[in-house]
This record gives structure tokens, sequence and C-alpha cells, in this order.
């Protein structure tokens, strides 16, 4: 036997095992590292985010800052705490004028940039007009919506809407238009109707891109609501921020403005989880890019 | 340049299969002329030829000579200037949808897996869910894709894509095959290897096969007819009728037959500058 497996087979036989070994190792370190990964995006941000508001905490209890100016995130916390109630049920009613402006503004959207796609003489007429009204200062209209609306909860849904539509409309548009010409040519010649050709192929195809304008919108609509409230609120978290400034009650502003990055990220996160049920993974890598390819 | 003109076309002769073929395919004077923003390009020049039922015919000529237009007029995805195109005697003025295409570029659906984009041409054609996905499976199988089935086309290679949708412009058994360099983004052993798949799919179903390439290996080993384009504006320079017997096999690449026909091919390229010789230089 030896002889034999001297020249050829030592060469070739060994390598199966010891092979199979350097897969293994390497796949147990693909999945460490994907954890380890996993975990630091987690563990870092984190840890910067604790650090930062112990320094923040530091700071204003040795250099004696007023606490009507900046107070300390433990006063914040106890602040947020007692009024705990109160940021709950103004929480709610901003998270539904932010919830049915954004609703508002895919039922509106995603029709409108289906109509500007499937006929051209409508996107001619409308497409400058859509762009040019960017250049109105939505905020500036708000007070007109509360003239024509009052004061109740539709004024607020409509200036999130106001706000949060143009990048659907426009990311929807765009998805739609930009298709290789071959995979409509390969529809045609699999005989799909226009019909089936749009949803089997032309809505998918413009799914990422939709997405990316849902993404946006959602923290537009955020900014929305809030100035809604601003300008004509009798509740809701802007509504807050003003009693509470109004009042000095620096603590609770801060305590707002905490409450209204959490549902901005919870809202966000809602699209974000639901992206992820509808798109193929590597739709959405591509789309957070930067963070995968690292 | 003057010579190119179609010389006159077989007429009704009797194919190596034995029956008597009629004309399929007939493109007669056909121009295709792409006006854009700085000016015209004459993309086909009068071309003119036929291909009879269950032949295979293969395109050959230098880059942008107007081969993928040709293509595409002849699925009826894009009108010709002038002149026409008719299949089996029908004039052609929409997308045909008897045909199974491959374009120069995979073209697969990035949202659905290598299967689901064979798939999608049976979902289409309504054809029967179960035997489709049977017929997917085998032909997946056959280009040796078996264990890529679910890879979705970012996992898989560029060649692989390339074979994915070969498979997807067969499922359906169409009467005619438009294949548009299916082989370029290949290596030279998948591609002998599909080359042999395909002469053997041929052999079996004898559907007209309008084959792009621009390999001259390529043309001449799978082909009945070469149809040598001149650089463009694209015209035909020359019809050469390749008589191998069939099957071919890779070892005939290697005889005198064989490389006659290359050499003819050849030598059209160099006497038309597609091709120049440096003689007596380095080689660059
Ligand atoms: N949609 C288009 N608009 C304008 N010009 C075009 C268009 N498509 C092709 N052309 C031009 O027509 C000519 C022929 O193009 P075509 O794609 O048919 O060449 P080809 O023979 O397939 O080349 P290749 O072998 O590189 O694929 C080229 O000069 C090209 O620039
Ligand atoms: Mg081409």
């Amino acid at each position: 036997m030896s002889d034999q497996t001297r020249t050829g087979e030592v060469q070739a036989k060994p390598d199966p095992s010891s092979i199979g070994e350097i897969e293994a190792r390497l796949q147990r370190r693909r999945i460490q590292r994907e954890k380890s990964e996993r975990i630091s995006a987690i563990v870092y941000p984190a840890l910067v985010m604790v650090a930062l508001i112990g320094a923040w905490e530091a700071a204003s209890r040795v250099f004696g800052v007023p606490q009507f100016l900046l107070p300390p995130p433990t006063v914040v916390a106890a602040s947020m705490h007692e009024h705990a109630n109160l940021l709950i049920k103004e929480s709610l009613l901003t998270s539904a004028e932010i919830g049915l402006g954004f609703l508002l503004s895919i039922v509106v959207g995603v029709p409108l940039a289906f109509a500007i796609f499937l006929w051209p003489p409508f996107a001619r007429a409308v497409y400058p007009l859509l762009i040019a009204s960017q250049a109105v200062p939505k905020v500036a209209v708000a007070p007109l919506f509360l003239v024509w609306f009052g004061f109740g909860l539709l004024p607020k849904v409509l200036i999130a809407f106001l706000i949060a539509f143009f990048p659907v409309v426009i990311n929807t548009a765009i998805g739609l238009a930009s298709i290789e010409r071959e995979k409509v040519y390969l529809a045609q010649s699999m005989g799909l109707g226009p019909m089936a050709t749009f949803f089997k192929i032309r809505l998918p195809n413009a799914l990422p891109s939709i997405f990316a304008g849902l993404k946006i919108s959602i923290t537009l609509a955020v900014v929305g609501a809030v100035v809604g409230e601003f300008v004509g609120g009798q509740g809701g978290l802007g509504h807050l921020l003003l009693v509470a400034n109004g009042s000095m009650d620096t603590a609770l502003l801060f305590g707002g403005i905490v409450a209204l990055t959490f549902l901005g990220v919870v809202f966000f996160g809602i699209i974000a989880v639901v992206e992820r049920m509808v798109l193929p993974p590597h739709a959405i890598s591509a789309a957070t890019g930067a963070r995968e390819s690292m | 340049m003057e010579l190119a003109v179609a010389p006159p076309m077989d007429s009704g002769q009797v194919r190596a299969g034995g029956e008597l073929a009629d004309s399929y395919l007939d493109v007669r004077d056909l121009t295709k002329i792409y006006a854009t923003r700085d000016g015209v390009v004459r993309a086909l020049d009068r071309v003119s030829l036929t291909a009879k039922r269950g032949e295979f015919l293969s395109i050959l000529g230098p880059s942008g000579c107007g081969k993928s237009t040709l293509l595409m007029i002849a699925a009826g995805l894009i009108p010709g200037s002038s002149g026409e195109i008719r299949i089996a005697g029908q004039k052609i003025d929409r997308p045909r949808t008897d045909i199974g295409i491959v374009f120069q570029s995979p073209v697969l659906l990035e949202w659905r897996t290598a299967l689901g984009n064979v798939m999608l041409q049976a979902e289409a054609r309504k054809m029967e869910h179960k035997a489709a996905l049977k017929r997917a499976r085998e032909l997946l199988a056959s280009v040796g894709l078996s264990d890529f089935e679910n890879k979705y086309p970012h996992e898989l290679s560029g060649g692989m894509r390339q074979r994915v949708s070969i498979c997807r412009s067969l499922i359906h058994s169409p009467d005619q095959l438009l294949m548009d360099e299916p082989f370029g983004a290949l290596d030279s052993l998948t591609r002998d290897q599909l080359v042999l798949d395909l002469q053997q799919l041929w052999m079996k179903q004898r559907m007209t096969v309008l084959f792009i390439t621009h390999s001259v290996a390529e043309a001449v080993f799978l082909s009945d007819r070469v149809v040598v384009m001149s650089p463009r504006p694209g015209r035909i320079d020359r019809v050469i009728e390749i008589d191998l017997p069939r099957p071919r096999t890779l070892a005939m690449r290697e005889s005198p037959e064989f490389a006659d026909y290359s050499r003819q091919i050849m030598e059209l390229f160099l006497a038309r500058g597609v091709l120049n010789e440096h003689p007596g230089g380095k080689a660059e």
C-alpha cells in the first residue's frame, strides 16, 4: 500500500479531510465574526451613549449649570417618570397623527406615482408642479390649515402628510421608471400583459426605491405632526414641548424630546422590519450598504 | 464594401434532417436607423436572409455591426426602419411570444431565485405548474445548477446567471430560439459543454435557432449556415454553408474541414479590416 500511495495518491488523498477541516474552521470563524459584529453593532453605540450621558450628568453637576438651562439626565429621567402618564397620552396622540399622515402619504403618493409613470402627459403636466411645490415652505402653510380645518386631529395629519408624501411619490416614480429595457422586452416575449408586467416585474423592481422613500417619509411625518402641534395644538408631544417651555420646565422639555425621538425610532423600525420581510436580503444590504460592507 | 450584397438564398433545399424545409424566417431588405441626439446611426443596411424551419443559423460579426439589433427586430421587440420580417409568411409587427430569447446579459429578476426565474416563463404562459416545475428542475440540472436552484442571482457567478437565463428560454419548448451571444460571459470549458448541450437539444427538438456570436469556432461548430456580417453599417457579407456531419464532436474542431471553414471566415474578416495582422511586427 505504501508503495502505491506514495506518488499520486499522497498528493490527492489527504486533501479532502484537511480541506474539510479548513472549511469547518472558516465557517466557524465566519459565524463567530457575524455574531460579534451583530453584538458590537448594538454594544458600541450603547457604550458611546452611556458615556455621553455620563459626561452630561457629570458636567452639569461639576459646573453647576442651572437646571432650567441644562438639567442633568437623572433629573430628566425623574421628570419623565413623574409625568409618565402625560407623556404616554401625548405620545399616543402624536403617534396617531404621524401614522395617519404617513398612511395618507402612501395612499396618495403611490397611486400618484403610478399615474405619473403610466400616463406620460400627466407626468409632464404634474411633475414640474410637484417639484416646484417643494419650494413652498410647508411649515408656513400650517397656520392656513388651522384656519381651514380647525384645531383637531385633521390639520396635524394633513401637515404631516404634506411634508411626508413627496419622497414617496418621487422614489416610487423613479423606481418604476428605472428598469432595464431588457426586462420589459423579456416580459413582452413571454406574453405578459401590461398589468401582469407591472405587478410581476416593474413593481417588485421598484420596491427597494419605494422603501427608501418610505424611510425618508416616516421621519418627515414626525416633523410634520410636531409642527402641526406647535402651531395649533391642544395636545400631543409638540404641544407638551410648548407648555413645558412656557413654564420653564426644561426637564420635561427634554423628556418630550426623548419621547419624540423614541417615536421616530419606533416608526422607522417598523418600516425597516416590513422592508426586511418584503425584500430579498441583497436589496436590503444594498440599502444599508455602508454597515454591511464594513 | 460593395461586395456586401446578400448572395441568392437557397430555394427549398433538402435539409440534413431529410424533410423538405420551407422558409420560416424571412428577412427582406431590413434597414434599421437609430436617430440619436448626435446624429443617425445606421445599424442595419438592407439585410436579407432566410432560415428554414428547424435550421440552426448563426450570425457572426464584429462588435457593433447590428447583431443584437437584428435579433431584437426578429423578436418583434423593436421595429425596423424599413424592409420587413416575416415568420412563416406572417409579418411581424408586435412582440413575438412563440420564441425563447436569451439576451446578451442574463436579465434575471433579482428578487427571484434561479428556479423562480426559470418558472417566470412558465407562470407567464400559464403552464401547468407541477409539470413546469419538474421541467425547470431538469433544465437547471442539465446545466449543472441543481445545487443552486434556490440561490438568488447575486449569489451566482456570471456564467451561472447566463445558464439560468438559457433555461428560462427553453422551458416552454419554443418554436424558435433567439440567442444573443449566450455563452459570451462563460469560461471556455463551460462554453464547450453548453455548446455540446445546445447541439444535442437542437437535434432532439429541431427548433429554429438564430444564434448570435462573435466566436468563429462556436458558429462553425453549431450551425447549418453561418451568416457573416460586415462592420458598421451592418450588412450581410457572406453566407457560409457548414457541411459537417452531426452530431459534431469537439475532436472535429481539429479536423481540416473545420479549419477550412474557420479560415474562410477569418480571411473574410481580414479582407474587411475587422482583423489586422501586423506582418513582421512583434506581438502587442
Ligand atoms: N437603442 C439604441 N440607440 C441608438 N443606437 C443604438 C441603439 N442600440 C444599438 N445602437 C447602435 O447600433 C449599432 C449596432 O448595435 P448592436 O447592439 O446591434 O451591435 P452588436 O452587433 O450586437 O454588437 P456587440 O457584438 O458588441 O453586442 C451600434 O453602433 C450601436 O451603437
Ligand atoms: Mg450585441
